[in-house]
C-alpha cells in the first residue's frame, strides 16, 4: 500500500515552485488539484501530448466526407435533375453542409475524447474524501506527492514543503 | 502590479474566495439580495412568454395570413426577426472565441453570459423560419431522409445551407458553453450546503477534480473549440446573408452581403451584451469584476463596427449608382424618399450617427449612456433587417406590383413575445447558473496580482 502526501498551498506559484523542488529532490510528483490551470504544471507532470486534436480532426473530416457523399449520391446518382444546365455535381455549392456539420462533428468527437482522456464523468473519487479537497475547486492549490518509504524521509519532505509555503501537509493512504 | 494590467478586477475581488463568493451568491446565498426587481421582471417576462405562445398557436392554427405579409412583400417580420435574433445569437460565441484566441483576458467576466445570450437568441431565431412557412408541419422536408416520395433536399439552395448552419451552430454552442461551465459547476458543488443542490450541480460537473492533467486536456479542447467556432460563426451569418444575396432582387444581389451581415451580427451582439452586462453588474453587485473598463473597450468595438456599417451602407448606395442598373438606382432613391424613408433615417441615426458619441471617453465610461446607445443600436439593427426586406420587396422590378407592408397586431405580438421569452430565459439563467466564468476570473486575478 502506497502513501500519498498532500500539500496545500494558497497560491499557484508556491505550488509550482514546491512541485519543481520536489522533483529535483527525487520525489515523485503525482498530480496537482487547482482552481484554475496552472501554467507549467502539466509539463512538469509530463502530460504534454494529447491525441484530442487528432481525434477532432478525424471526426470532423470524416463527417464532412459523409456529408459530401450524401449530397453527391442524392444529386448525381439517386435524383439527378438538370436544372438550367448546371452540372449535377455542383461541388462549390455543396461545400457549406460538409463544413458546418464537420465542425459540429469535430466538437462532438473532441468532447467524447476529452471525457475518455480524463476518465470523466466519474462522480465520486477517493480524493473527495481528503479533508479540504473541496477547496481545490475554490481557492486552494493541492499538490499530491508519492510518500517515501522511510519515516525520516517523510518528515524531511514535510519540512521542505512547509518551507516552500505549504499551509498544511497531510499523509493519506491511496 | 502595474496600473494597466489590473484594471479588469477591482481590489475588492482580488482574491479567489471573493470572486467565488461574489459569483455564487445569486445561486447559493440568495438571501444576500432582495429579489423584488427580479420577480417583477420575471412576472413581466412570463406574461410576454405567454403572449409568444399564444401568437405561435394562432399562426400555426390560422396560417401566415395573420401577419402583414402580402403577395408583393412575401417576407415580413418573421424573417427580419429571424435575421435579427440570429445576429445576436452569433455574437456571444464570436465574442467569446475571438477574444480567447486573441488573448483578450478581460473576456473572463463577460463570456459566460454572452454565450448564454447566444444560445437563447439562436434558439428563438430558429422558430421564425418554421412559422414563416406556408405549411409549417412540413418543415422537416429540408432534412435528407429516405421517404416514400423519393425526394431529396435541393442542396444548391441557400435555405438548405441555412438549416444545416443553424443546426450545427446551436449544437456546437451548447457544447462550447457547457464545457466552459464544468469547472464552475464543480465549484458550486463544493460550496453548496444542501444535498439536492450538491447532487444536481455535482452531476452536471461530471466529477471534475481540477487535476493538472485534466486542466491540460481541458485547455487544449477549449482552445480548439474556439478556433473552430470563429469560422463556424462567420459562415453561419454569411449564409444568412446569402439567403438574400443569392436571389436576383435589386438591393439583395450584392457580394457585400455576407461580410456585412457578419459585422452587423457582431455589432448588435455587443450592443446586447453591454445591456446584459450592465444588468448583471447592477443586479448582483459585480462592480468589482465587470468594471467600467469593460464598458469602455466594448464601446470602442461598437464604435469600430458602426464605422464599418456606415461604410457598408455607403458602398451599397455607391454600387447601385456606379452599376447603373435602373432597378438598383431607383431602389436607393426609394429608400430615402419612399414609404419607409423615416425608418431609413432612424436606422442611420441609430447605427451610424449616434454611436459616434463613443469617440468621447466620458461617454464610453458612462454605463447608462453606453446602455442607452446599446439599446438604440439594437433598434437600429432591427430596422436594418426589416428595411432590407421591405424596401427591396416593395420596390421590385414590376411597378404595377408595388405594395407596402403594414404590420398587424400579431406581427408585433410575436416580436414582443420573443423578447419576453429571451428575458425569461436569461432571468432563469442568472439564478441557476454562475453568470460569470469563475475559473477564468480566478486565473485573471492570479495573473494580475502577480504581474
Amino acid at each position: 500500500m502506497t502513501h500519498v502526501v498532500i500539500a496545500q498551498f494558497s497560491e499557484a506559484d508556491a505550488l509550482l515552485e514546491a512541485a519543481r523542488e520536489s522533483q529535483r529532490e527525487g520525489t515523485n510528483v503525482l498530480d496537482a488539484f487547482t482552481p484554475f490551470p496552472v501554467e507549467g504544471m502539466a509539463e512538469l507532470l509530463g502530460a504534454t501530448s494529447t491525441r484530442l486534436r487528432v481525434v477532432m480532426a478525424i471526426g470532423g473530416f470524416s463527417m464532412a466526407a459523409v456529408a459530401f457523399g450524401l449530397q453527391y449520391y442524392s444529386a448525381v446518382i439517386d435524383y439527378p435533375i438538370n436544372s438550367g444546365g448546371r452540372p449535377l455535381n455542383s461541388w462549390p455549392t455543396f461545400m457549406l453542409v460538409p463544413f458546418a456539420t464537420g465542425i459540429l462533428a469535430a466538437a462532438i468527437f473532441g468532447f467524447i475524447a476529452l471525457l475518455s482522456e480524463t476518465g470523466l464523468p466519474r462522480l465520486h473519487h477517493a480524493l473527495f474524501e481528503i479533508p479540504d479537497f473541496e477547496r481545490a475547486s475554490q481557492d486552494r492549490f493541492l499538490l499530491a506527492l508519492e510518500a517515501p518509504e522511510a519515516k525520516k524521509e517523510i518528515a524531511a519532505l514535510r519540512q521542505r514543503l512547509i518551507e516552500a509555503g505549504a499551509i498544511e501537509v497531510m499523509e493519506v493512504a491511496a | 502590479m502595474t496600473g494597466r494590467l489590473n484594471r479588469w478586477v477591482m481590489p475588492r475581488a482580488r482574491n479567489y474566495d471573493a470572486v467565488n463568493a461574489m459569483v455564487t451568491a445569486p445561486l447559493l446565498a440568495r438571501e444576500t439580495f432582495r429579489w423584488r426587481i427580479w420577480w417583477i421582471a420575471f412576472a413581466v417576462s412570463c406574461a410576454l412568454t405567454l403572449l409568444m405562445a399564444a401568437s405561435l398557436f394562432w399562426v400555426l392554427y390560422k396560417g401566415i395570413g395573420i401577419f402583414g405579409n402580402n403577395t408583393t412583400v412575401v417576407w415580413g417580420f418573421p424573417i427580419a426577426n429571424y435575421v435579427w435574433w440570429i445576429g445576436i445569437g452569433n455574437a456571444g460565441t464570436l465574442i467569446s472565441s475571438m477574444l480567447l484566441l486573441t488573448h483578450q483576458r478581460w473576456r473572463a467576466s463577460i463570456n459566460r453570459f454572452a454565450e448564454a445570450m447566444t444560445l437563447f437568441a439562436a434558439s428563438i431565431a430558429g422558430i421564425f423560419p418554421i412559422i414563416h412557412l406556408g405549411r409549417p408541419l412540413y418543415f422537416y422536408w429540408v432534412t435528407p431522409y429516405p421517404n416514400t416520395m423519393h425526394l431529396w433536399p435541393q442542396w444548391r439552395s441557400a435555405l438548405i445551407w441555412d438549416f444545416w448552419a443553424i443546426l450545427s451552430y446551436i449544437l456546437f454552442s451548447i457544447i462550447f458553453w457547457y464545457i466552459g461551465l464544468v469547472p464552475d459547476l464543480a465549484t458550486i458543488r463544493d460550496r453548496a450546503r444542501g444535498p439536492i443542490k450538491r447532487a444536481i450541480y455535482g452531476a452536471f460537473a461530471l466529477g471534475w477534480r481540477g487535476s493538472a492533467r485534466h486542466w491540460h486536456f481541458y485547455e487544449t479542447y477549449h482552445m480548439a473549440m474556439a478556433a473552430l467556432a470563429v469560422p463556424l460563426v462567420v459562415s453561419l451569418h454569411s449564409v444568412v446573408g446569402l439567403d438574400f444575396a443569392a436571389s436576383l432582387m435589386p438591393g439583395w444581389q450584392e457580394t457585400i452581403f455576407p461580410p456585412y451581415f457578419v459585422v452587423g451580427a457582431m455589432y448588435s451582439g455587443f450592443a446586447m451584451v453591454v445591456v446584459l452586462a450592465a444588468g448583471v453588474r447592477w443586479g448582483f453587485g459585480m462592480q468589482a469584476i465587470v468594471t467600467i473598463d469593460h464598458f469602455d473597450v466594448m464601446a470602442k468595438i461598437m464604435l469600430a463596427a458602426s464605422l464599418i456599417m456606415g461604410l457598408s451602407y455607403a458602398t451599397e448606395w455607391f454600387a447601385a449608382w456606379y452599376g447603373g442598373e435602373h432597378a438598383d438606382r431607383s431602389l436607393v432613391v426609394y429608400m430615402f424618399t419612399g414609404t419607409y424613408a423615416p425608418m431609413m433615417w432612424a436606422l442611420l441615426a441609430c447605427n451610424v450617427f449616434i454611436p459616434q458619441l463613443f469617440w468621447w471617453r466620458a461617454i464610453r465610461r458612462n454605463i447608462k449612456a453606453v446602455c442607452v446607445i446599446g439599446v438604440l443600436i439594437n433598434v437600429g439593427m432591427w430596422l436594418e433587417r426589416i428595411l432590407i426586406i421591405w424596401n427591396t420587396l416593395s420596390h421590385g422590378f414590376l411597378p404595377s406590383m408595388r405594395r407596402s407592408f403594414v404590420p398587424t397586431f400579431w406581427d408585433w405580438s410575436l416580436l414582443l413575445g420573443s423578447l419576453g421569452f429571451f428575458a425569461f430565459m436569461f432571468l432563469l439563467f442568472v439564478r441557476l447558473v454562475p453568470a460569470v466564468s469563475m475559473h477564468e476570473v480566478r486565473k485573471l486575478v492570479h495573473d494580475e496580482v502577480t504581474a
